[in-house]
């Protein structure tokens, strides 16, 4: 393929030389599998340490006197709450309440935040935050800046992490899950991931990543994880994927995401989104997302109809896939609200063939954050 | 004396007294990583080249695996039912997915033997 747009990692080669296999993913050629497998990749992340590429993802700084409003715009949470190093899930709504993208925000300063934003919507992100915060310096006599930042990105997760960092030179002692730093100039760390294991989170200059890097696989208790578990991972773990799980069609009272938004800001905010999310928290979503539980060993994917015990129509699958160490199929999708309830028992169609699925309580395997 | 076959999609038929064991080759179930489930066909199903005679299902998504030749299902590898991963392990032995009887022999004649198979897929 000549002449296309796809991103490459800055770190590419080194998967290369990994023994990569590589696919397209928002855009990017990523990491894929490596020859352990996804299934070794999968269980090497619970049992151990899982490395991520992650630079497909983006880091955004704002800065100045307008973040805090400005975020508090743009996100149905409180930017000014944040205890400086205090991390926060959440998203950027717009009108409707639907979910543009999930974030996570972490206060870096008084009046400075690190935005990371998924790979797909980097750019309708990026455009959407510096619209918002011209209108507010417009508006409001503020000066705010906003800065994509170039940096690579690796994620480690699994209960070996801290102790693996740890050799390679990197203390994390006292960070606990959901709190981030600059533990030097142009890096940013937080104890967080998508992958349900206590873990961090690593943008860097590419330098410095390639000495991390090296250090980290020098040690057996770390192994390259492609996307392919940690899609896996993150679906075991219950978490959402943007465009599959959540999307600007669907508001955060449908997806069961509610936690993420402060009472007060819920009562009060004056997020883009907000009149629509409380009418839609008034008259009670019409649809929820679920965890589904298929019987038997056969996957149920993304786009399967689901049907209730007379057949009709319940609702869909938005992830689906084999949980490796739920040791059976694992999806997520949406049910009529009626139909939500853990237990009850739906019908996917795959290819004809009706297999009943439960309603299963999320996560498939219990989250081991490092909360304090 | 039994004869393989190859297809470029990446299937292989050992052929003996007008039965084909079919499966796919060990470049295909690299390609396809970790198997989770093998949906297998019907005993007796009647199949035309082409058709999808079996899918097969990585923890990441789901293949179809074609009838190679015109045929009918005589056997299907029921060990892979409890265990699928026989697929990666052993794609040419154990991995086997199906036994068809032939409709039409003369069909092998268009198939690749193992010298064309390995320069196709390079």
């Amino acid at each position: 393929m000549t002449g296309d747009d796809t991103k490459h990692l800055p770190l590419e080669d080194l998967h290369v030389a990994a023994g990569a296999r590589f696919g397209a993913f928002a855009g990017w050629s990523m990491p894929l599998t490596y020859p352990a497998g996804v299934m070794k990749e999968h269980l090497h992340t619970r049992e151990h340490a899982g490395l991520f590429d992650i630079s497909h993802m983006k880091l955004f700084e704002i800065s100045g006197s307008g973040s805090v409003a400005l975020l508090n715009r743009a996100c149905p949470f409180d930017a000014g709450a944040l205890e400086i190093s205090q991390s926060k899930y959440t998203f950027f709504l717009n009108e409707a309440a639907g979910i543009i993208d999930d974030l996570i925000v972490t206060r870096l300063g008084q009046a400075r935040f690190m935005v990371v934003a998924n790979a797909g919507n980097a750019e309708a992100d990026e455009k959407h935050l510096r619209t918002l915060a011209l209108d507010f310096d417009a508006k409001g006599d503020f000066d705010t800046k906003v800065d994509a930042l170039d940096r690579v990105f690796l994620a480690i997760q699994g209960p070996e992490a801290w102790a693996a960092l740890s050799r390679a030179g990197i203390e994390t002692g006292s960070l606990l899950f959901m709190h981030g730093f600059e533990p030097r100039a142009n890096w940013f760390m937080s104890r967080s991931g998508y992958t349900g294991e206590d873990g961090f989170e690593i943008a860097l200059p590419e330098a410095d990543a390639r000495n991390l890097v090296a250090k980290l696989l020098e040690d057996e208790r770390v192994m390259w994880v492609g996307l392919a578990a940690r899609d896996s991972l993150r679906l075991e773990a219950g978490l959402c994927l943007h465009g599959l799980d959540i999307t600007p069609e669907i508001d955060p009272a449908s997806a069961g995401l509610m936690w993420a938004i402060p009472k007060e800001v819920r009562a009060s905010g004056a997020f883009i989104g907000a009149d629509a999310l409380r009418s839609i928290l008034e008259r009670g979503p019409a649809q929820k997302r679920v965890g589904l539980k298929p019987e038997g060993r056969q996957p149920v994917r993304t786009g399967v109809a689901l049907f209730d015990a007379d057949g009709n129509p319940a609702g869909h699958v938005t992830s689906g896939g084999f949980g490796p160490s739920a040791a059976h199929p694992v999806a997520m999708g949406y049910v009529q609200t009626s139909l939500a309830k853990p237990g009850t028992q739906l019908f996917a169609d795959v290819r004809g063939t009706k297999i009943p699925v439960d309603i299963n309580p999320l996560p498939f395997t219990p989250h081991r954050y490092r909360k304090g | 004396m039994a004869k393989t076959y190859f297809t470029e999609d990446h299937e292989w038929l050992r052929v003996e007294g007008g039965i084909a064991t079919v499966g796919i080759t060990d470049y295909a179930q690299e390609q396809l990583g970790d198997l989770v489930f093998v949906e297998l066909p019907e005993l007796g199903k009647k199949l035309a080249k082409g058709d999808t005679a079996v899918v097969v299902e990585s923890v990441k998504a789901a293949s179809d695996v074609y009838a190679p030749v015109d045929g009918e299902i005589t056997e299907a590898n029921t060990s892979l039912s409890s265990d699928p991963s026989l697929v990666n392990s052993a794609a040419t032995s154990d991995g086997w997915l199906w036994k068809m009887k032939l409709a039409d022999e003369s069909q092998l004649e268009g198939l690749l033997d193992e010298t064309a198979y390995k320069a196709h897929i390079g």
